[in-house]
């Protein structure tokens, strides 16, 4: 890697100089801009309500359940492998989107279900559910902020080699395992420090403890068993049913712009076919989600029709998006200044705050720390 | 010592719904819950500083319209991760459908 492009890597750790100048220049829990929703109609949008999310729950643990039954029936011939094929996307990918929807506590109205799906989708995930909740929070105050953003998939440049490794996790999971062992020896890696509070390591301490147990019992029930089934349940499938998450990811905000205040900048909506719309459970509507949290996934269609006259046509499929990202991602190994700006519709106010939001180029000469 | 200050009219809010009081250069949330009672807190989150007035009213909880941070506003009372730090909260009384707010209280 060349040292320029290492440079600029560099610039999006969270302890570097790009987390100060975005403070500097009122890119950290910037003002936003949000598409005008008569707060009645607001208000019936964000409304909670525990049937959408019982019934999606109650599928996604059927169908896991059900699968992983087949896999371990059928343990030894050819018939096992559709099976944990789709029991590995229901762990390894659709995990994501419950995680991310139950992480904002919007869909279920009981909160404790909330808490309890966030729970079991984090570990799926190999997600520290107190770190990733913090870090998450982050990514909505300042997101695609370089420095501040510990949530950037793809970087300028893209770290392609990564991006495809992590297609069967090969980059997530190694790291997941070893930050699994810095927290439950009692520590947080100086990132997380920067958006983690002190008084909330103690939850991550105990979690990675439990999680940590529950691991050397799967490999533990292994090499007792002289079966690979119980690695092949647990752990397992975020390796060999990560690819359709990391798929869905990149279409949310991969080559568009970075240090802006305005998500129809920097964040895509992607009409998916229902199929896709249960597995990442409306994430799709993306652009939506950033500007209004507080709406329910099972509303976001319905907040999509609202607001939809101010923000840049959604992708009518996910091949649309990809065909748009996949040359924007390769023009910026060669020029990082390049990103896709949307055009806005007629009905649309027009973009808020930066537009090209690009970095000074001093930082490309101050010292980061290793 | 007290200072009230006549907020708003009972009709400006909605039953669980919220609103946003300035005074000078200090903002309130002014709440009505869902059995008809006003409560008022701090306007502004006290985590990432966003206005309560965009949030959600449910269930005595005021929920932050940017990270989704929770706090039962007839306490003040953080409600866990992304806020740890309560809300101030301030004495309510209503007198002939006007809703005044002690901000000293």
């Amino acid at each position: 890697m060349s040292p320029p492009r290492r440079r600029r890597l560099a610039l999006y750790r969270l302890t570097g100089p790009a987390g100060p100048f975005a403070v500097a220049a009122g890119l950290a829990e910037g003002d936003w801009y949000r598409s005008p929703v008569p707060r009645t109609r607001l208000k019936e949008l964000m409304r909670r309500s525990d049937g959408p999310a019982l019934r999606d729950t109650a599928l996604w643990v059927g169908l896991a359940v059900a699968a992983a039954a087949g896999g371990v029936a059928l343990w030894g011939s050819w018939g096992a492998l559709p099976c944990l094929l789709v029991y590995g996307v229901l762990y390894g990918s659709a995990s994501d989107s419950r995680w991310h929807e139950m992480g904002h506590g919007t869909a279920f109205r009981t909160r404790w279900l909330d808490e309890a799906v966030y729970q079991v989708a984090s570990f799926c995930m190999m997600r520290e559910p107190t770190v990733w909740r913090w870090q998450h929070a982050r990514h909505h105050s300042d997101t695609l902020v370089v420095g501040r953003d510990a949530e950037i998939v793809a970087m300028r440049p893209a770290r392609l080699a990564r991006i495809l490794l992590n297609l069967v996790g090969l980059v997530d999971v190694p790291l997941a395992l070893r930050l699994l062992v810095v927290h439950a020896s009692g520590r947080l890696t100086a990132e997380e420090r920067t958006f983690v509070p002190a008084e909330e390591a103690r939850k991550v301490v105990r979690t990675s403890r439990i999680w940590l147990a529950i691991y050397l019992a799967v490999i533990g029930a292994a090499v007792a068993s002289g079966s690979w089934i119980p690695v092949v349940l647990v752990g397992g499938p975020r390796l060999y049913g990560a690819s359709l998450f990391v798929v869905y990811a990149l279409t949310q905000h991969a080559g568009l712009g970075e240090n802006v205040l305005d998500h129809r900048l920097n964040t895509r909506t992607v009409l998916m076919n229902p199929v896709h719309r249960f597995l990442y459970l409306n994430m799709n509507y993306h652009t939506e989600h950033h500007m209004f949290p507080l709406v329910p996934y099972h509303r976001l269609p319905a907040l999509h029709e609202e607001v939809k006259g101010d923000l840049p046509a959604p992708y009518p499929s996910m091949w649309a998006a990809y065909r748009e990202l996949v040359p924007a991602v390769l023009r910026q190994l060669r020029d990082p200044s390049h990103f896709v700006e949307r055009a806005l519709p007629p009905t649309a106010a027009p973009y808020h705050g930066p537009v090209e939001g690009l970095l000074p180029d001093r930082l490309m000469t101050e010292p980061v720390p290793a | 010592m007290t200072r009230w200050i006549e907020a708003c009219a009972v009709d400006d809010v909605e039953r669980e719904d919220v609103v946003a009081v300035v005074d000078g250069d200090r903002v309130y949330a002014v709440y009505r819950s869902e059995d008809d009672e006003f409560f008022a807190t701090a306007g502004h989150c006290t985590h990432g500083r966003a206005p309560l007035c965009e949030g959600l009213v449910m269930d005595g909880v005021i929920e932050c319209p940017r990270h989704n941070g929770r706090f039962d506003f007839r306490t003040g009372r953080a409600l866990g991760a992304p806020v740890l730090v309560d809300l101030a909260t301030y004495p309510v009384v209503v007198r002939d459908g006007r809703v005044h707010v002690d901000v000293d209280g």
